[in-house]
């Protein structure tokens, strides 16, 4: 696991970044470790470009410090950082061809022409393109452009690669199949990736950890299990995956438990995320850990408001005596019975199931 | 493709930022030095007293602007009355000037319109022959004019072969030939600003239109006219602000009698009958003209921006 | 069939109109273009077709005249349009790619002023202007006078070129340890020459078109083209006239054309 190796390969010391009166990033701190895939997740504007762009040289820090294997590199300019972007639309040189492309940054290096061309040729081979080498940028696919972005950025060896959306440009379908090598070509490179998405499934499938960022502040990092399973505060819970937020009023936090009271009074104790303290909060519980049974026995009580048919599963909105929506989510078998439409049905779910929240 | 993050408050640290000052200098200094400064003189030269043979004597006077405004009599003594010959040259450019630009909005709408209109392919050609007079030399466009509507030139002798008229009509040195000479010189002007006001255009406002009830005529008044509008004005601008203090035009086509600002300034440096300090005032008469034209086009591009 | 939907981007008469406009726009100058090979020596009666006009200009009596004067165009032509080009691709690069600046608002206005000015009021200012410092009028400031004038011109395509090309490449050149310099000699400058291009083009025509200015600021003895056509036309319109003008007519045509080529190669490589 990553986390057990030691050095940290970037460290970002409370960066904060302003324009004007905007606050884009706001006393940042994140250690990303050496050979890890590491993602920023989260919706757009809300500064995990900035960071990235921070990190590559192009924006100017407001305060902090950004450290690579322990030296601050923050004024540094983008060409003196031994670190590498790719671009979200790719940024190819449009004027030059594929080879010529690969070769700039070994170039500008100083290495000589031949050197270039036989690293450029390499490394063409590991993205095979080797066969659209002296092509111009605008006569490739969007996905050979991809790997050829991934290639120039890779060929002068940096430290630390940077990707911005670089999946966003492609179809649904590529990008499905681009994610695993990436993830290939980073366990074969062994360099440092730092990958910027707004698209979740992406964040969860690829990054060995996850940074969580909203409104230019890092809400949770972990990895995609902990930040799924063990959402420290509402934004986290309600921005990767589904949920229902359940409001309680919390008698107790005793470390990592609490003891709440239920909408409908019952009291219930579960797992509570760090920092959640007494008084109003909300449960987070997934709809798929939701189960429907009999009102008696049932933590909840709702009615039926709406039945959407998923194929494998239903969802099933319901709404509690109060008005407030819960969702669940049920499999379709033939041992579960779907409640029709404006009945009264119990909810129920496990102590682990739920979790409260920092509001 | 969500993100755009790009688009945030505030753009990235620019790739040649700290260099603007030097990158700009030259401009600075090439049309400060040469422009800007000639243009104070030029103030300076009009408070000055006229030298006999061209030229300036170094000495404050208002002669130039009193010349310009009052007759004081041949010898100067007289009581002072409104002199009505320069106001009369700059009255009568202002409405040539407008009346070029009124005729080539009523034909560059409709061939902006149209054009802009037109399938990709064909519009490239369109615009084409419209973009080519534009940089055609204004004095050969001049002269193509005036050989044309000469007494015994093309035009004439071609409408007395087919009988439409029996006698030439005498065109040249009258303001007509003037006006034929502004309007042709600045068509183009007017054409291509609104033309790139009408490429941006949403036809969905039309069929939005069309679809609430609203007739062609409508449609065009209400809806299309109002959202060009900037690039009508543009248009208005370009062919009214040159047309204004056009020399060629009054000079090769008009004749003596039909002087404009343009040919009042050109003579009073032309040899020794010049005024050096009377041309000097003209012409910042002319340029103020221009400048309040202009700072209302400022004035309602702001408004359309700030709406 | 179904009838014909309206369409609503058509108005009736607009067609008519700009077969009128373009009619409007080229008659004179293919007139003059046609009597420019008239075998006649009277301009209006038509003698048949003749290169003898156009031989009178290249050998005729008053050839020298006007081979001095091409001459003299073109020179300043090509020295004022280039100049102007690095000018304006300098300030071009300041107003889009320098981030923001003192003056950088005032600079628009600048760049634009020779646009705005009236021609006659920037040609007599600048008469006044070498006459009040004791400069000889010649060659040398109808060269600095265009060099003003041909800025602007230079400007508008290579700042929309400029716009057009997103300062990502740029950017990506230096994160590939491109040094500034480097970012714009072998990124910036390379997508920029069609805008280069266009606007030395541009501004070529404009210079060899002028006249007001020139004439101004000319002083005794230097003629350019277009003065000496002037000249000469004061005198009468003449058959030789009308060959000289179609020859100038063509290089206009023939520059124009390859300032548009050259704009809309650079769009399709985008």
């Amino acid at each position: 696991m990553a986390e057990s190796q030691g050095a940290i390969a970037v460290g970002i010391d409370d960066v904060t970044k302003l324009y004007g009166n905007f606050t884009a990033l706001s006393d940042v701190s994140l250690a990303i470790h050496d050979n890890e895939f590491f993602t920023l997740l989260g919706p757009s504007g809300c500064g995990k470009t900035t960071l990235l762009r921070c990190i590559a040289g192009f924006e100017d820090i407001s305060k902090g410090a950004i450290r690579l294997y322990g030296d601050n590199i923050a004024d540094l300019p983008p060409n003196h950082r031994p670190v590498n972007t790719v671009f979200q639309q790719y940024a190819l040189f449009p004027h030059m061809d594929v080879t010529r492309n690969v070769m700039f940054g070994l170039l500008r290096l100083g290495r000589s022409e031949t050197e270039a061309r036989a690293r450029a040729g390499e490394v063409l081979e590991l993205v095979r393109l080797s066969e659209f080498a002296d092509r111009m940028p605008a006569h490739l696919s969007g996905g050979q452009q991809q790997r050829v972005a991934l290639a120039r950025a890779l060929v002068p060896n940096p430290k630390v690669l940077l990707l911005d959306e670089p999946l966003s440009a492609l179809d649904l379908k590529l990008r499905q199949a681009v994610r695993l090598e990436l993830q290939q070509l980073q366990h074969e490179t062994g360099i440092t990736f730092i990958f910027v998405t707004h698209d979740q499934e992406e964040a969860l499938t690829m990054s060995d950890r996850i940074a969580v960022i909203s409104d230019g502040v890092v809400q949770q990092v972990g990895s995609a299990r902990d930040i799924y399973e063990e959402p420290d505060n509402r934004f986290v819970a309600d921005f990767i995956g589904e949920t229902n937020l359940i409001e309680v009023s919390v008698a107790e936090v005793a470390g990592d438990n609490a003891v709440c009271t239920l909408p409908g009074g019952t009291r219930f104790a579960c797992p509570a995320a760090r920092g959640a303290h007494s008084g109003q909060g909300h449960l987070s519980v997934r709809p798929e850990r939701v189960s429907l049974v009999d009102p008696s026995e049932a933590l909840l009580t709702g009615t039926v408001t709406r039945l959407i048919y998923l194929g494998t599963d239903m969802h099933v909105d319901l709404a509690l005596a109060d008005g407030e929506p819960v969702t669940a989510r049920v499999q379709n078998s033939s041992q579960t019975t779907i409640p029709a439409m404006g009945e009264t049905v119990g909810l129920n779910f496990e102590e682990g199931a739920a979790r409260l929240l920092v509001d | 493709m969500a993100g755009g993050i790009g688009s945030g408050p505030g753009k990235s640290a620019r790739t040649y930022a700290g260099f603007g000052v030097t990158l700009i200098l030259p401009a600075w200094l090439v049309i400060g030095i040469f422009l800007v400064v000639p243009i104070g003189i030029m103030l300076v030269y009009s408070f000055l007293t006229k030298e006999f043979r061209g030229g300036v004597i170094w000495e404050f006077s208002l002669a130039a602007y009193d010349q310009f405004f009052f007759d004081r009599g041949l010898f100067g003594d007289d009581p002072p009355k409104i002199e009505w010959t320069y106001i009369l040259i700059f009255w009568r450019s202002i409405w040539q000037a407008g009346l070029a630009t009124l005729l080539s909005l009523l034909i560059g709408f409709p061939t902006a319109w149209f054009i802009a209109t037109r399938p990709a392919s064909t519009r490239t050609i369109w615009l084409f022959l419209i973009t080519v007079p534009y940089w055609v030399n204004l004095l050969i466009r001049t002269i193509s004019m005036k050989f044309l509507i000469r007494d015994n030139g093309p035009l004439n002798t071609w409408l007395l072969e087919t009988g439409v008229i029996s006698e030439p009509i005498h065109l040249i040195n009258t303001w007509v030939a003037v006006q034929l000479g502004l309007f042709y010189s600045y068509l183009p002007f007017m054409v291509l600003p609104i033309y790139a006001a009408v490429e941006r255009y949403n036809f969905a406002l039309s069929e939005a239109a069309a679809d609430l009830y609203a007739s062609r005529f409508v449609t065009l008044t209400q809806i299309i006219i109002p959202v060009v509008k900037p690039g009508i004005i543009a248009g208005c601008i370009l062919v009214f602000v040159p047309s204004l203090g056009s020399f060629l035009a009054p000079d090769l086509l008009g004749g003596a009698k039909n002087f404009m600002i343009g040919s009042l300034i050109d003579e009073q440096f032309k040899g020794a009958a010049g005024n050096w300090p009377f041309g000097a005032a003209a012409a910042m008469i002319l340029l103020s003209m221009v400048l309040i034209v202009l700072i209302f086009y400022a004035r309602s591009q702001n408004r359309q921006e700030g709406a | 069939m179904m009838a014909k939907k309206p369409d609503l981007r058509r108005f009736p008469g607009f067609l008519p109109l700009t077969v009128l406009c373009v009619f409007l726009l080229y008659a004179p100058l293919i007139i003059v273009a046609v009597y420019s090979f008239n075998d006649s020596p009277s301009i209006t009666l038509w003698g048949g077709v003749s290169l003898r006009w156009y031989e009178d200009v290249f050998w005729g009596p008053e050839s020298d005249k006007f081979k001095q004067a091409a001459i003299n165009s073109f020179v300043i032509a090509v020295a004022a349009a280039s100049t102007a080009t690095v000018i304006a691709t300098m300030a071009a690069t300041a107003m889009l790619r320098a981030g923001s600046f003192r003056g950088k608002g005032a600079s628009f206005a600048l760049i634009n002023l020779p646009l705005m000015v009236p021609e006659i009021v920037t040609a007599v200012a600048t008469l006044i202007f070498f006459s009040a410092i004791g400069f000889t009028t010649g060659i040398l400031t109808i060269l600095i006078a265009h060099i003003v004038f041909c800025i602007p011109f230079a400007y508008l395509p290579i700042a929309a070129r400029m716009e057009g090309i997103e300062d990502v490449y740029e950017q990506a050149a230096q994160d590939l340890y491109a040094t500034r310099w480097e970012a714009f000699r072998l990124i910036l400058l390379p997508l920029m020459t069609p805008g280069i291009l266009s606007g030395f083009l541009l501004a070529f025509i404009i210079s060899l078109d002028d006249f007001i200015i020139t004439n101004f600021v000319k002083g005794a003895g230097v003629e350019t083209l277009p003065t000496a056509i002037f000249g000469a036309v004061k005198q009468g319109i003449k058959p030789n006239i009308m060959a000289i003008s179609t020859l100038l007519l063509a290089v206009s045509i023939l520059f124009v054309t390859l300032s548009y080529f050259s704009g809309r190669m650079g769009q399709n490589r985008k």
